[in-house]
Formats: structure tokens, sequence, C-alpha cells
């Protein structure tokens, strides 16, 4: 069963209406940040979420864990939302790991934070030493406050507080962002041990492909609110079916230049949400776009039983069976 | 060769931890420390320092200059200034720091309800602190006296009324800063309740540069009080006020100067005590100077 499984779901933001729309009577404006989002994410796995910025990648997580109103269907453990229950079975990784701490909270205080907030018996909890030493620190930084540690130290202590309630499903959102290349590691191994230890499911938003190809074990691709492709890593790494991802994949800088592919470079800048493209949201940059693209907003494709791309036409043919697009 | 071994003592002597350790390691703020805690103390034992009893008259002995039975000399009553002065010194801090906390309070609670509450009530509370700000405030003070009647209750009264605005602001602005911070956000997804976020997050972090504000404006409302005192629109004349023992001093300043000076004094110090002690504060309050570099 999935851990957590999404159907169709979308978000928008109403925006403030200008005073020519209200004069004007017009409906108001609504941005749309993503749609038909369909993806599902299982005990034990990670999946990785990766997009420009701006694609909806934190939107979507803000969403799944009921932060942010949205459309369409979201099941956490086989039920719906509820938010209290989401708040103990789930937790957040924030971004900026110093900022996402309390500053005049000191840090023991912060990583038992989520017992009392949820009125967790305090036979049930774990102390503040313990939660540290489960993420590999030493007890004696309990009594630091969040800007007294580094910033590998303070990735720690909000892993030490994400796993405090023993959570089903960890979001990280950029969790190797301003650390170094060896933390960086340090960090990935230290969320694939908890992963594995407790079978939680984690979902890690990165632009970051090698964290992705080291770490997760499915690929979700957004591009301006869209999920352009999932599959496996390794297949996807391998043989991208979305020329968005093919192009990701071939921007990384490659220490080989024979194999560095000018033909898929991403050309120009992502669109405005506010002015997105119709038809394919891709199709203004992408390598291979066509008339249609630019039209029909292209279905999405199996183009194997583990991987789906939405895509006019896939860099990798379906497989026979698999339920075509109508072009 | 001495020197050169002082400053290296002095580049490696550690920052004390404490809030207080750091506010005394700053001759600043300990300079406002020390005046400050004087004041209080002063004010509080007033009965056993003062030699006489502010009020009782000797009018034989009127407008004498400093001398060994009165150090500060006597008034156009014959009044020993100097336990005027003490006694005044009561005055001064009931409505200094009366006013200026019961206004720094109002002002946390509506200053954190605007930032972090929905924008209709920002938006309502900021319309109607605006409007107070808008009024000039020794005018205001003297529409509201005439009104209610010079006494230590209506100058506490209008000073929370015209300070409040002032503190609520920088409060307004320092929690729309943190509102959306990510230790906010992180909060909210551990399913925080808004009570929790608002004191336990947010008040630790906006307090700091309010009571900055309210140990340098402590100072300005002693003015003010002595202000209007003087202008016999605040403390009564019998009950010792420095500002109504200045205007004494005015009165009889060709017979006598020197009361005039005795009364100045006070004010000078008290001021230069809570400016010093709120600019020592604001280096020890500061979390980000803890305890040295990162």
């Amino acid at each position: 069963m999935s851990l957590f499984e999404l159907h169709e779901v979308g978000v928008d933001i109403p925006l403030a209406r200008g005073i020519t729309a209200a004069l004007g009577g017009h409906e108001p404006r609504v941005l749309n940040i993503l749609d038909g989002i369909t993806l599902d994410l299982h005990a034990g796995e990670t999946l990785g979420l990766v997009g420009e910025s701006g694609s909806g990648k934190t939107t979507l997580a803000r969403a799944m864990l009921g932060l942010r109103a949205a459309r369409g269907q979201m099941r956490f453990q086989g039920q719906p939302l509820v938010r209290a229950v989401l708040r103990r079975a789930t937790a957040m990784m924030f971004q900026d790991p110093v900022a996402s701490l309390s500053p005049r909270m000191r840090v023991g205080d912060a990583v038992c934070e989520p017992y009392v907030i949820q009125r967790i018996p305090r036979s049930r909890r774990r102390s503040a030493a313990d939660l540290l030493d489960s993420v590999g620190l030493p007890p004696s930084l309990a009594a630091l406050y969040p800007h007294e540690l580094s910033g590998g130290q303070a990735r720690r202590v909000c892993a030490a507080r994400a796993l405090a309630l023993n959570p089903a499903l960890v979001i990280a959102d950029e969790p190797t962002a301003g650390l170094d290349v060896s933390i960086q590691g340090d960090i990935l191994n230290l969320m694939a041990d908890l992963k594995r230890e407790r079978g939680i499911g984690l979902m890690i938003i990165t632009h970051n492909l090698p964290v992705i190809r080291h770490s997760a074990e499915r690929i979700a691709v957004l591009y301006l609110g869209r999920l352009v492709e999932t599959g496996p890593t390794p297949e996807v790494f391998a043989r991208p079916a979305h020329p968005y991802t093919a192009s990701l994949i071939a921007s990384q800088p490659n220490p080989d230049p024979r194999k560095r592919r000018a033909d898929l470079a991403i050309r120009g800048e992502v669109p405005s949400l506010l002015r997105r493209p119709p038809g394919c949201p891709f199709h203004t940059r992408c390598p291979v776009a066509r008339d249609i693209c630019a039209r029909v907003p292209p279905p999405e494709i199996h183009v194997s039983a583990t991987r789906r791309v939405r895509c006019h036409f896939p860099l990798i043919q379906p497989d026979r069976n698999g339920p075509q697009g109508g072009q | 060769m001495s020197f050169a071994a002082d400053s290296r003592t002095d580049g490696a002597r550690p920052r004390p931890r404490g809030a207080l350790g750091r506010l005394m390691s700053e001759p600043m703020g300990a300079t406002g420390a020390v005046l400050v805690a004087l004041f209080i103390a002063v004010a509080l034992f007033a009965p056993l320092i003062a030699p006489y009893d502010p009020l009782a008259l000797d009018i034989p002995a009127k407008l004498q200059g400093p001398s060994l039975a009165h150090p500060a000399g006597t008034d156009q009553l014959g009044r020993d200034t100097l336990s005027r002065l003490i006694y005044g010194a009561r005055t001064a801090l009931a409505i200094a720091m009366g006013a200026t906390g019961a206004a720094g309070v109002i002002g946390l609670a509506l200053g954190m309800m605007a930032g972090y509450g929905p924008r209709w009530l920002d938006g309502a509370l900021m319309l109607v602190l605006d409007s107070l700000a808008s009024l000039p405030m020794i005018l205001f003070a003297l529409a509201v006296i005439t009104v209610l009647g010079p006494s230590a209750t209506t100058l506490v009264f209008v000073i929370i009324l015209v300070s409040i605005s002032g503190y609520a602001r920088l409060v307004r602005a320092q929690t729309l800063g943190l509102a959306n911070a990510e230790f906010i956000q992180a909060e909210r997804t551990m399913g925080a309740s808004n009570l929790r976020i608002l004191f336990r997050h947010l008040m630790p972090n906006v307090v700091g540069p309010l009571l900055i504000v309210l140990s340098m404006d402590v100072p300005v409302v002693i003015m003010l009080e002595a202000g209007l005192s003087y202008l016999n629109l605040g403390i009564r004349p019998p009950v010792p006020s420095w500002g109504n023992i200045l205007y004494d001093g005015y009165s009889s300043l060709r017979q006598q100067p020197a009361l005039v000076i005795a009364a100045g004094v006070p004010l000078v110090l008290s001021t230069i005590g809570f400016t010093f002690l709120g600019e020592g504060l604001r280096d020890a309050l500061d979390p980000r100077l803890k305890g040295g570099g990162p």
C-alpha cells in the first residue's frame, strides 16, 4: 500500500485584484501553481522531486502536509488527509536549517519541541541527548543556541527534531543546500540510514541532480507546476524520456567533453507562471517541439510499467501494451 | 611591551555568556546600569536616606546655598532641597517606569497582534495607532490635563496613550519580519498553536529591541513629567518632583541659583543612566553577538 497518494492534485492562488480589474468587474485572476499531479510514495522509499526554482516543488510539499489548500485527492496511509494525523506522522525539514530553528530556543528544547506541541506523555518521550545521539551529535550541543551551530550540525539538529515523533513520512527541502560536499554526503547517508532503520518514506526536494542520483530510488520531475516525468532513478538517468529531463541531465557538468550534449542544452528562461505557455509548458524551450506542442497539452504516457511521461514526442518509445495518449 | 601584553589579553578575553555579564563588561552599559540602580535605590529608600522631611517648612532658613546642614541648600520655603530631590526620584521613577512599562506591555501586545494577526486586524489597529501618533504630544497632554485636571494619574494616562503607538509599530515591524520566517513555518508544520508561536517563539525575538527603546524612553518621560510639572500641569506643588523643584529654582534664580543647578543634576544623571543602559542592552541582548563570532 502506498504511504502517500496524490491524484490530480493542483494548487491555485488567487491574485490580488488590481484596481483596473475591480473597475472592469473581471473575475479575479488565479495563479495556477500546480496541476494534475499524480504521484505515490511508498514506505521505506526515497522519492526525489526535482525542478527549477519556481516549478512548485515546495508548494507541493506544503500541500501534502496540509499547509496549503489544494484541489484533487490526497491520501496518507490510505486515509484522506487529517491535519492532526499529519502533524504527528509527518515532518518537514526546511531549506535553511539555522533559520528553521527558533533563534532563542536552545537546541535541547528545540529537538524536544514536537513532544511538547503534541502533548506526548513524558514516559513516551526520548531525551534530547538521545535524539541528538541518533543523528550523531554529542549531548553537549543541547545547551547551544542555533546560531552557534555549523550548517551541518544545524541540519542534523533539524533531522533529530523531524524524527522525534517517529514519523512515517519526512519531506526534506534541499537537504544539502549550503553544505560542503563532504558534509552533504554525510547528511545524505544519515538520512538513508534513518530511512532504512525506521522504514520511513522520504521525499527529497532538490534541484541538485547528483543528490537524487545518490539517494533516491525514484525521481519525479516538475516543470512549471506539471509533473513531466516519473520513474526509477537509474532508468531515468540512463534513458530520460522527456526532453526536459534529458536537458536537465545534460546540463550537469560532465568532465568528459565528448559526452557533453549541446543539442539538449536548455535555451532561454523559465516562462513566468503568469504567462504559462499553452499546450505543453515546455514547448518554448524544447529542442524537439513541433506545432502540436504549442496547442495541445500532452497526455500522460506510460512508457513502461514504472515510468510515466507527459510529452507528445517522448525520447523513448512506450511499451506496446502501455496505455496510449491520443495523437 | 606592556602595551602588547595588554592588548593580547584583552583580545583573548572571552565575551561573558549571560546578558547581564555582557552588559556589565562594557563601560557604557556598566555606567548606565550603576546610575539606574542608584536612581532606583534612592527612590526606594528615600525615607531612610533623606536628611529632612521634604515637606517641612523652615521659613527663616529659606533660599540658602549649599552648606553642611543642607548639602543642596533650601528652597523659598526653607525646605531641604536634597530631601526634596530624593523624594522627587520616587515621583519620577513611579511615573516614568510605570508609564513606559505599561505602554510597553500594551504596545507589545498590540504590535504582535497587528503583525501576526489577519490583515484586517492589522489595518484596524494601525489606523487607531497612527491616529494616536499624529497627536502632538505636549498639546495633547495639555488638552487632557485641562479636562481631567493635573495629577500623577492623568500624567501617566497621557504618557501611555501617546507612547503606545511607537512601541506597537516597532513590535509590529519586528513581528512582520519574523511571521514568515522558516522557524515559524517549521512550528506550523509541527502543529504549534498560534498562542505558542506568539509567546514562545515570536515574543522572545521582539522584546529585545523593545526593551532597548523603553529604557531610552524613560528619561524622555522623566523630562516630560518635569516639563509638565514645571508648567504647573503635572505634579501638584507640595509633592516634590524634579520639575516643580526646577520651577521653584527658576522663580528664585536671582536670589539663589544653587536651587536650579541642584534640580538639574538628577535629571541629567538619570537621562545619561537610562540612555547608556539602553545602548548597553542593545549590544548585550543581540543574540547574534552572543559568545563572540560564529
